[in-house]
């Protein structure tokens, strides 16, 4: 019956451009939770008024997220083909995809990070400090956890920003279904294949956002 | 056990400097309760602080627990905190973690091994009556148990002075009470010190030895409790004492007699001590020929004893009445003429 409605669709064809997207997403996602949470941490800490409050490296640390943060991804995929090039070789294939995808996902989510962090009670951080704790204990035992829900659900939005991004990655040759809908479906003239990687995109999307919001909801208890 | 010598503290804020404490002098002794009393803005959230190194000093030297907390830095200024513990106005508790994890959270910080800290953990639940919510939620308590919470918490590693920033202030009067109650079990069981600092005079009378008045980032005031509740000084310090012995209801009520009965004279009777348990009242009439008609009565217990107010009605003969002022002279009763009716 599929065959009817999508005559042109190279099943197996399709099915490796899911697995792109999702080893691109997967991969860029899981770097840019750790780079974002440690710029996010950074940003936060050296912030005013906090433990290790400094104008210089909080304006520095800032200013880089707020650039990468601002240029369009497109933009940033081209600006970054000779770092890509010098790093893996090729501009071709989800490998290549990932620098651009992480550099543009994670001050984004960093910024994500920073607005969580903000979030927590001050109180708490000052009850961690009366009890002897050292900003290490702080950051693993009160900042982490007191945000876990927001640093995930905040996770969950910059997941499914990559899944947009991986198909603008493929239009640059990534592969990944929005490659495919691109190449396969809009150059080709071909309805039902743009369709069809239309559908399984929003079905990564949808899957994404029930496992970020169930794990929001396990670990809230507030 | 704690000394605060010539504290000044001031912060740099866009209006230009403030000087949130003046020049203190301060000394507390091992095992007592010392109030710290004062309005918002006062300074003694800043004081509190000062204590447990939260807050340095722009001048002067804090020593608490033979730590000078002004001076100590890194790791032996948290290992010095470990032993001067402190509980929050707004608790403060991890929310992420159970009854049970808060508590083990400072014995975490500690480096105690799980087992120990398991036991530990047991005994400090029994402590503060919370057996059985070891695996609930902070969200799943009530104010006076999340309170209790933070004792246990602030108790874990055995510190020997207990800092209490408000630490009623959010809570309902009947939890206020059982949560004081607790602080002076803990007092005398543990040999704890205990500082604290409140804007509820309640909390003073019912668990301090000792108080300080601050107003404006000086003490103005300072002495055992019964005796600053029986002659305060300072203008914000009867104010603070009439937070107790004179209501709304009360000047209302004394308002009404005044109207009512021009006749005679309204004296508010002060007793301190064991003054409370004589019969002076009965006295007065049979002595002095005089009629005497109670307005409103209170009595207080303090740490130190009992303080009681009565504001009577006396009416007689201007020289019976003049006899009946001092008789209670020479029973030392203090004596307030609160309004000549003529």
């Amino acid at each position: 019956m599929l065959t009817n409605f999508f005559p042109n669709v190279d099943w197996e064809k399709m099915w490796e451009a899911t697995y792109e997207t999702l080893y691109m997403t997967t991969i860029s996602t899981v770097i840019t939770f750790i780079l974002g949470l440690v710029i996010g941490i950074l940003l936060f800490l050296s912030s005013p008024n906090q433990l290790w409050a400094n104008k210089l490296v909080n304006f520095l640390t800032g200013s880089i997220v707020n650039i990468f943060r601002s240029i369009p991804f497109i933009v940033l995929i081209i600006l970054l083909i000779p770092f890509t090039k010098f790093l893996l070789g090729t501009i071709r294939g989800a490998d290549a995809a990932l620098p651009a995808l992480i550099i543009g996902a994670a001050p984004f989510y960093a910024r994500m990070v920073l607005i969580s962090l903000r979030e927590i009670d001050k109180g708490v951080i000052e009850a961690a400090r009366s009890m002897g704790a050292k900003t290490s204990t702080i950051i693993w035992k009160v900042l982490i956890p007191e945000s876990f829900p927001a640093l995930i659900s905040g996770l969950t939005v910059t997941a499914v920003a990559l899944v947009g991004y991986t198909a603008m990655a493929g239009i640059i040759g990534a592969g990944g279904l929005g490659n495919l809908a691109f190449l396969d479906g809009f150059q080709r003239n071909r309805q039902d294949v743009t369709l069809m990687a239309t559908i399984l995109i929003l079905i990564v999307v949808f899957i994404i956002q029930w496992i970020g919001d169930l794990i929001t909801a396990k670990t809230d208890k507030r | 056990m704690i000394q605060l010598q010539n504290i000044t503290k001031k912060y740099k804020t866009s209006n230009g400097e403030l000087t949130a404490v003046k020049d203190v002098n301060l000394s507390i002794d091992k095992g007592e309760i010392y109030g710290i009393i004062g309005y918002s803005g006062a300074g003694k959230s800043t004081m509190i602080r000062l204590l447990n190194g939260l807050e340095k000093p722009t001048s002067g030297t804090v020593t608490v627990n033979n730590q000078e907390f002004s001076s100590i830095k890194g790791q032996k200024l948290r290992d010095a905190r470990q032993k001067v513990s402190m509980i929050f106005q707004h608790f403060n508790l991890l929310w992420s973690r159970t009854v049970a994890e808060n508590i083990a959270f400072p014995l975490e910080i500690a480096g105690v091994p799980k087992a120990k800290r398991e036991a530990r953990v047991k005994e400090l639940i029994t402590l503060v009556g919370l057996d059985g919510r070891a695996k609930a939620y902070p969200s799943q308590l009530s104010g006076g148990q999340k309170q209790r919470v933070g004792i246990a918490r602030a108790l874990a590693n055995n510190p020997e002075v207990l800092l209490c920033d408000e630490a009623t202030s959010a809570l309902d009067p009947e939890t206020t009470d059982a949560i004081l109650d607790l602080l002076v079990d803990i007092n005398e069981r543990l040999g704890l010190t205990i500082v604290l600092i409140t804007h509820e005079m309640h909390v003073i009378r019912k668990i301090c030895h000792r108080v300080a008045v601050m107003e404006a980032g000086e003490i103005v005031e300072r002495g055992e409790v019964l005796q600053v509740f029986q002659a305060p000084q300072a203008d914000i310090t009867k104010k603070f004492v009439s937070q107790i012995t004179d209501t709304k209801e009360t000047q209302e009520t004394v308002a009404q007699i005044k109207a009512n009965y021009p006749n005679g004279q309204l004296v508010k009777l002060i007793f301190v001590g064991e003054k409370t348990e004589q019969p002076v009242i009965s006295h007065l009439v049979k002595q002095c020929d005089v009629e005497v008609s109670i307005v409103h009565g209170n009595i207080s217990q303090t740490k130190n004893g009992a303080y009681g107010t009565l504001i009577v009605q006396i009416e007689g003969t201007e020289s019976n009445v003049a006899a009946a002022l001092s008789y209670l002279h020479t029973v030392e009763v203090q004596t307030e003429v609160i309004a000549n009716a003529n």
